[in-house]
């Protein structure tokens, strides 16, 4: 392991290795030999429900918790074997652990006391990160004393002022309410880009993974399911879990002989070998067929019944039986009401092919 | 809400039970401390001739001043004992944890009494803490300063008081929420650190009660000295007793009771103003 790891240390574009990581409690296995490599400035989250090992991923890395076999390296180090107190690596807690008893200043502060920094350090530095999460204002006030969304932002100003290689983030946005969920995200992309520090990113949330990683690593049950960028993990799912954890799908148990797979009355060219496959089809890529122009062979065309319309604004969510052993679900733009039966089309392009 | 007829049932029984058993006893020593024994008889003349006699004999100065010596030394014992164990207990023991506690708590339902007499017989002449330095060859005749000292008073009323110094400070240990301790070790600060910027100045509102407890418990005990503390070991409460008792001089026995009850005042206001700023809620 180490060997194999020595010639890959001094490649750059790895700024965090995990090499093979198992976490037991007691019988519990939690983690089940991840691996994952993390590039220096990327914003990566790790995402899965709750019990699927991201969070223990996470303490693994801030050193709060031994792994029970496997590395993890940091710029060529052992990371795993050092206390926490000696990594650069920095957290933001799920309900931010401000110190009460310090004024935010001297939460800010704390991680360079206790390093020692000279003191006319200190202080110029407390300023700018508080300046930087717009906190300067209450410099002197007491954590207690402030709401949610600027308990976060001195959180995060206490973990940026060390400046970390990596900070962690544990679902740092999961106890605001929705408005200011929004705004902090959008804050803390552009905060990431300004300090250009690695974030590891913990949530349960799969919009706000979409939103802000370049890449997304879903765990499920202690195991990495797919690490890929949004775009790419939503039009590529590669299993059934992923296309229906991040957004929905229609899953379609098709057979195929001969380049054609069969799901019910639907038929489409594919290039899956004989047998019987999954599909994923995003019900955004089923339309109404007049509204599809070129028709070409790749365009697949069926007759349904709408079960269901509703109307969602921009949007509308269509439930439509087509034969093909369970209802579609479709999105359509929204448009005045539609008779029963309908013509629709998807693109075979669209239909990709995921393991179960 | 409530109607009046309500309220005032409801408030009757303990605002006639703090009256009763409370002010009224502390007005009438209030009170006596100003009157005057003459012929064997209480004469009810005002004077401050109790608070003179007070003042002017080195006895009763010399033996409260040991009283809160001794005192102060039970209160520093008991919080180097009940500290580091409330510590253990709360962040270390694990499993262990409720077991411990409970083999904490359990000496507090031993009768005070027996507890003192156990004492006597582990510090006595002939007794197990001699036999064994005997045994050990340490020393070849019974140690007698052990037992009727200051020294057996301290030990025995730390022995007591542990306990109530580490339930508060227990209680305040377990009450620090623990990713603050992670969040320190993120931030680069060790154990040491962590326990000395985070634990210690969290854990103080508990420290405090529990030092206030010992302190002022111990500034009020009469058993302990009596029982173990001997001729060097009387304590002020032993004064007040005989001077209640077979001296008979309930005034100036009341004058040295006002005088404790002004030092616990003092102090219970001091630490509820530490307290206040070391509280964060």
């Amino acid at each position: 392991m180490a060997n194999a790891h020595s010639a890959t240390s001094g490649a750059s574009g790895v700024l965090l290795a995990v090499r093979g990581v198992a976490k037991r409690f007691g019988d519990k296995e939690v983690l089940k030999s991840l691996s994952l490599d993390i590039a220096p400035g990327e914003f990566i989250t790790l995402l899965g429900e709750s019990g699927s090992g991201k969070t223990t991923l996470l303490r693994l890395i801030a050193g709060f918790e031994q792994p029970s076999s496997g590395e993890i390296w940091m710029n060529g180090d052992r990371l795993d074997i050092q206390p926490a107190h000696r990594r650069r690596v920095n957290t933001v807690f799920q309900q931010y652990a401000l110190f009460p008893h310090l004024s935010v200043r001297d939460n800010v502060a704390y991680g360079l006391r206790v390093k020692k920094t000279p003191k006319i350090e200190v202080g110029g530095r407390v300023d700018q990160a508080l300046k930087m999460v717009k906190m300067n204002e209450f410099a002197d006030a007491k954590p207690t004393r402030l709401s949610g969304g600027q308990q976060q932002r001195v959180a995060l100003a206490r973990a940026l002022v060390n400046r970390p290689q990596l900070l962690l983030l544990d679902e740092p946005l999961s106890a605001l309410d929705a408005n200011l969920r929004k705004q902090m995200q959008s804050e803390l992309k552009s905060l990431q880009r300004e300090v250009g520090i690695t974030f590891l990113f913990v949530t349960h949330d799969q919009e706000e993974a979409m939103a802000l990683s370049d890449r997304i690593a879903l765990l499920r049950n202690g195991a990495l399911e797919q690490v890929a960028a949004p775009r790419e993990i939503y039009a590529r799912p590669a299993t059934a879990y992923t296309a229906q954890f991040i957004g929905q799908t229609n899953l379609l148990k098709a057979s195929v002989k001969a380049g054609i797979a069969t799901c019910g009355s639907l038929k489409w060219p594919t290039s899956a070998s004989d047998g019987s496959t999954l599909f994923s089809l995003r019900p955004e890529a089923i339309q109404l067929a007049s509204d599809v122009l070129p028709v070409s062979a790749r365009w697949v065309r069926f007759r349904g019944t709408i079960q269901q319309q509703i109307y969602g604004g921009a949007s509308e969510q269509l439930e439509i039986e087509c034969g093909a052993g369970q209802p579609l679900r479709a999105r359509i733009p929204s448009r005045a009401a539609l008779g029963r039966d309908q013509e629709f089309s998807f693109s075979a392009d669209e239909v990709v092919q995921v393991k179960s | 809400m409530y109607s009046r007829a309500y309220k005032t049932l409801i408030t009757a029984p303990p605002l006639l039970w703090v009256g009763l058993f409370l002010l009224l006893p502390y007005l009438l020593m209030f009170a006596h401390s100003f009157w005057l024994v003459r012929d064997g008889f209480l004469v009810h003349e005002w004077n401050l001739q109790n608070y003179h006699k007070l003042i002017a004999n080195p006895l009763y100065v010399e033996v409260l001043l040991r009283t809160m010596r001794i005192a102060a030394s039970v209160t520093l014992l008991s919080v180097f004992l009940g500290y580091p164990l409330a510590y253990y207990l709360s962040f270390h023991a694990g499993a262990r944890k409720e077991l411990l506690y409970q083999l904490v708590i359990v000496p507090l339902w031993v009768s005070y009494l027996v507890r003192g007499y156990a004492w006597k017989t582990i510090l006595g002449s002939d007794g197990v803490l001699n036999g064994f330095l005997q045994y050990l060859h340490i020393t070849h005749e019974p140690v007698g300063a052990l037992l009727y000292s200051p020294f057996a008073v301290i030990v025995m009323l730390t022995h007591i008081y542990t306990p109530f110094v580490f339930l508060p400070i227990y209680a305040s240990l377990e009450h620090i929420p623990r990713p603050l301790v992670e969040a320190s070790h993120d931030l680069g600060a060790n154990r040491l650190t962590t326990f000395l910027r985070v634990i210690l100045p969290l854990s103080m509102p508990g420290l405090l009660a529990g030092a206030t407890f010992a302190f002022v418990l111990s500034l009020g005990d009469f058993l302990a000295p009596l029982l173990v503390g001997g001729p060097s070991g009387t304590m002020i409460a032993n004064i007040v007793q005989s001077l209640f008792g077979a001296a008979y001089d309930w005034p100036l026995g009341a004058a040295i009771s006002v005088c404790i009850l002004l030092i616990t005042i003092t102090l219970l206001s001091l630490t509820e103003r530490f307290e206040k700023r070391w509280s964060f809620k």
